[in-house]
């Protein structure tokens, strides 16, 4: 059906910086498919009924576009009662956290390891992510044909997918078949064939997935800003590498990432739903226990950030220009990184929150939707927005950013402003933990973060905690007009550029 | 099978509900059900609009999705944005979208926070006030959208397009969010007049999802939307086509597109609308066709032939008025248009002439109900499904039998339905080319 939402922002760049599941946007039903009647893949409101079908499982890979939920930023007043996270580790010693839920007979386990595209060799960007589109091509005894017949017929949903940092993955099944399904699991992740024929048809769609996004004014307007600030860093590099690294690599390298990333230094899990503490220990066995115990090898260089408060324009005819634009922020372990959480939601907020979504959306109808994130690498961190204006008035919304970046530098948030942001971050939290999916997202982000078992019951707090004169301290410090770049995408005619892209093409 | 010959068997009301739904109507005409779903201690509130883009006047094209947007404008009572920001301070989510059938305004809350929420809604139902003050902006704010989803996007114009040419006369042919140039004129009179047409309680469903009681949830909506007078409501009218005498076939280029792309629609049957009988078999269809690797289409051209790098089917059986049934494939760099139509329709034609087997139908129907289970592990799952079904005049019985439906198709009735509804004078086809820049 044709869905139009009414101000569901979107704030999209081709790099997911974190989890695949949190960029695929919040769940599904909420996100505004595009007017295409019926035949939009991304959802339908009747759920199963009457869907648009699609076998390809990389709809949701790492190339979806949103930063909006890039960062899945863990926040959130749990009642216990509500949820109660258990540690479980198997006979292997293999580790993870659960949630029982025995409500629907499903089991969601999601886990990561650490180490994503950012590792791919040197010049084979792209090689994370056809790891990640060929696990289910083809693994153990199975032909492409048999492992896609078996997991249909279990009517599970396995999911890979690369961020910088991470290779991910998760598996959906119904509690009746979840052996089954997670021994598909298994296979995958330690058995892959990497069939010539699998390669060469993926490595077709990663190609023809680039050329898309070189054509999109969103994924372009992303990228330019990613290379400008990063360049040679592989941060500043797309996930799915470009159509030269495509080219380039060979079944070994996907072979050797597979053989040389899959281990369990490092591995975080979560499982959440219809199963107990003793068979979720025997499934952390099953599909985790024969894994190579290997060390944690996934270090690369800290980036440092150019933001040197340039706007760069790529010509493109399209009717409107699409803006990505920001600057430096925290990392996860930032001591005001719950300060700077905070702050984020006041400027860039979505619904009706934010105060760019007050300048520029409510006052003067110059864009759908303008947000920011925090991009909280586990190298650098960002600070990150987007905004689409026609290209006639695209130098308004632009100016109104550099304003209100101004003005938060300058005066911070007021006190109400604060209390409500911490209100709303810390009430609306726990209401998106509806899913199995989501919870075991989240459980998988909290090991990552290193942010310990209790942290639900802790998370309120940090966040209530947050001052007002601390948060004036770091919006001083964090927000720099001067360092805030832009990258616009488009034809827009108020706008001069300060100095061309570091690179034109992708 | 036995068990759905049960089911079906047996009168409406001794249905077992899926979801454990349980529904009420006020005296007002407001359908109200509730979800119980003890997961979370939340609420999903939804109120679903029986209006939609289907039903803007003639030269008013996006007024439905227009006046959705103003919703958030304000009343006497909550002025200005009022409504989602007391919403945000109570911790809350709160958002909107329109379809060509129904609008729906939902909220997430704290279960405690049901109150509140439920007061806005009922409040904006008859309480909303616009002004040019408030409405300009916005129109400026929907134009945005629309460059956004479809001017920036080839394939977006292409798919407006292509729905203009397939629905000649029926009510679906205008694009939700309206003709650009018919959206400019939209002003707030526009508004008002929808929405007096058609916002009112005998018009709505209310859906409560979430850790609450029907009790509980039936004297809120008493207290709230009970005061509320019903009043009458247009005819939704889903005009009909005329016959077809000619396929339609519409050509795109653009040099904002990468790799060419094709995709054919088919005017088809609704569960409401046209042959209804073959609605079940429709969605088996689809899903056989390219629901699963080695689903028709996607053994035929991506992994036998080498010939697209993605093949698609689509239906959605929920629209009053007739409905469409789309196929889609991206060629492998260097396959000609041609050629990958051609595979498409052998594989549709080999359907139409051999019928399928009864093995496929059987596992393409029970990844289909694996699908009804996956939909409860989330809030909004079930209640977009039942909101979906009483939106658009089916119930709750309806929803109920949808797993043993789709578990009762046969391979014979997939046939027939592929033969009622693979018509080439029924299609548009719409082909989506690179333009190379010079």
């Amino acid at each position: 059906m044709n869905r139009l939402g009414s101000r569901r922002t979107q704030a999209p760049l081709p790099h997911c910086g974190r989890g695949w599941l949190a960029c695929q946007g919040e769940p599904g039903e909420g996100n505004p498919a595009s007017a295409a009647r019926a035949l939009t893949p991304t959802l339908s409101p009747g759920g199963g009924e009457g869907v648009f079908r699609n076998h390809t499982r990389r709809a949701v890979s790492a190339k979806a576009l949103l930063l909006a939920a890039v960062i899945f930023i863990l926040t959130g007043l749990v009642p216990a009662a509500a949820m109660t996270i258990q540690p479980v580790s198997g006979a292997s010693g293999v580790e993870a956290w659960l949630v029982e839920d025995h409500s629907v007979p499903v089991v969601t386990i999601r886990f990561a390891f650490l180490g994503g595209a950012a590792l791919d060799p040197a010049g084979k960007g792209g090689t994370a992510s056809m790891v990640a589109s060929l696990l289910d091509e083809g693994a153990g005894p199975y032909d492409h044909a048999e492992f896609h017949r078996r997991l249909d017929d279990l009517a599970g949903q396995l999911r890979f997918s690369v961020a910088q940092d991470g290779f991910e993955g998760s598996l959906r099944s119904l509690k009746e078949n979840l052996s089954d399904a997670a021994d598909l699991l298994r296979l995958a992740l330690a058995e892959p064939r990497f069939a010539p024929d699998a390669v060469e048809r993926i490595r077709a769609e990663t190609l023809a997935g680039l050329a898309r996004q070189a054509k999109n004014p969103r994924s372009l307007s992303g990228r330019l800003w990613m290379y400008d600030a990063f360049e040679a860093h592989p941060y500043g590099s797309g996930i799915d590498g470009t159509e030269a690294s495509v080219a380039a690599i060979t079944r070994d390298d996907l072979a050797r990432f597979a053989a040389e990333r899959f281990h369990r230094a490092g591995l975080t899990i979560g499982i959440v739903g219809d199963i107990d503490k003793t068979e979720a220990a025997a499934l952390l066995d099953r599909v985790f226990g024969g894994l190579p115990l290997g060390a944690d090898d996934s270090q690369i260089a800290e980036a440092k950030p150019l933001d040197d408060g340039a706007l760069v324009v790529s010509r493109a005819a399209v009717p409107q220009s699409v803006v990505t634009f920001g600057q430096i922020g925290p990392k996860r372990d930032d001591p005001a990184w719950y300060a700077a959480y905070v702050l984020n939601d006041i400027l860039g907020g979505s619904g009706f929150r934010g105060r760019l979504m007050k300048e520029i959306r409510e006052k003067r109808g110059l864009a759908y939707g303008v947000t920011t994130q925090l991009v909280p690498y586990r190298y650098a961190g960002l600070i990150v927005g987007s905004v689409a204006t026609e290209n006639g008035r695209v130098g308004e919304s632009i100016a109104l950013v550099r304003e209100e970046w101004q003005r938060m530098r300058e005066e911070g948030p007021t006190a109400a402003e604060l209390e409500d942001a911490k209100t709303y971050l810390t009430g609306s939290f726990p209401l998106g933990l509806d899913s199995t999916q989501h919870i075991a997202a989240v459980l998988v982000q909290m090991q990552q973060d290193k942010l310990g078992i209790d942290y639900l019951d802790r998370r309120a707090g940090l966040i209530g905690g947050v001052t007002l004169d601390e948060a004036r301290a770091v919006a001083k410090k964090m927000f720099d007009p001067a360092a805030l770049s832009f990258a616009v995408v488009g034809d827009p005619a108020d706008v001069k550029p300060t100095r061309p892209p570091k690179q034109q093409k992708f | 099978m036995i068990l759905t010959a049960v089911v079906i068997g047996l009168a409406p009301q001794a249905v077992a509900q899926r979801f454990g739904a349980e529904s009420f109507t006020l005296a007002n005409g407001l359908q109200v059900v509730v979800i119980p779903n003890h997961r979370a201690p939340a609420v999903t509130q939804m109120v679903w609009y029986k209006t939609g883009a289907a039903d803007d006047p003639r030269g008013k094209s996006g007024i439905a999705h227009f006046l959705e947007h103003l919703m958030f404008k304000g009343t006497r009572a909550n002025p200005g944005g009022a409504f989602s920001t007391l919403i945000a301070q109570n911790g809350g989510r709160d958002n909107a979208f329109t379809t060509e059938d129904y609008t729906v305004f939902h909220e997430t809350v704290a279960k405690d926070r049901l109150d509140l929420v439920m007061r806005l809604e009922a409040d904006r139902m008859t309480g909303l006030v616009l002004d040019d003050a408030a409405v300009l902006p916005e129109r400026d704010v929907i134009l945005e959208e629309r460059r956004m989803r479809i001017d920036n996007e080839p394939s977006a114009l292409l798919r407006e397009q292509l729905t203009a040419g397939l629905f000649l006369n029926a009510s679906y042919h205008n694009p939700t969010i309206g003709w650009e140039h018919e959206m400019r004129g939209l002003g707030t009179a526009d508004a008002l007049a929808f929405y007096r047409d058609w916002y009112a309680p005998n018009n709505a469903v209310l859906i409560v999802a979430g850790d609450v009681e029907t009790a509980e949830v039936r004297a809120l909506a008493e207290r709230h939307f009970g005061p509320l007078a019903a009043r009458p409501v247009p005819p939704r009218i889903r005009l009909d086509e005329p016959p077809h005498h000619a396929s339609i076939r519409l050509e795109m280029k653009s040099t904002r597109v990468a790799q060419p792309s094709w995709r054919r629609v088919y005017l088809a049957p609704s569960y409401r609308a046209g042959e209804t009988r073959h609605a079940y078999a429709l969605q088996v269809l689809a899903e056989m066709l390219a629901g699963s690797a080695d689903s028709r289409l996607n053994q035929a051209l991506v992994l036998d032939k080498g010939l697209a790098l993605k093949v698609g089917a689509g239906y959605a059986p929920s629209a009053i008025g007739l409905a469409e049934f789309g196929v889609y494939a991206t060629p492998k760099p260097g396959v000609a248009i041609t050629d990958l139509e051609a595979a498409v329709d052998a594989e549709l034609h080999r359907i139409l002439e051999q019928g399928v087997e009864p093995d496929e139908v059987t596992r393409a129907a029970k990844r289909m109900q694996a699908t009804s289970i996956y939909s409860q592990d989330s809030l909004s799952g079930p209640a977009n499904i039942i909101g979906t079904a009483l939106a658009t005049g089916r119930s709750l019985d309806d929803v109920a039998v949808w797993p043993p439906r789709v578990g009762a198709v046969t391979a014979a009735d997939i046939q027939a339905a592929a033969r009622a509804v693979l018509v080439e004078r029924n299609s548009a086809t719409g082909i989506l080319l690179p333009e190379r820049t010079s």
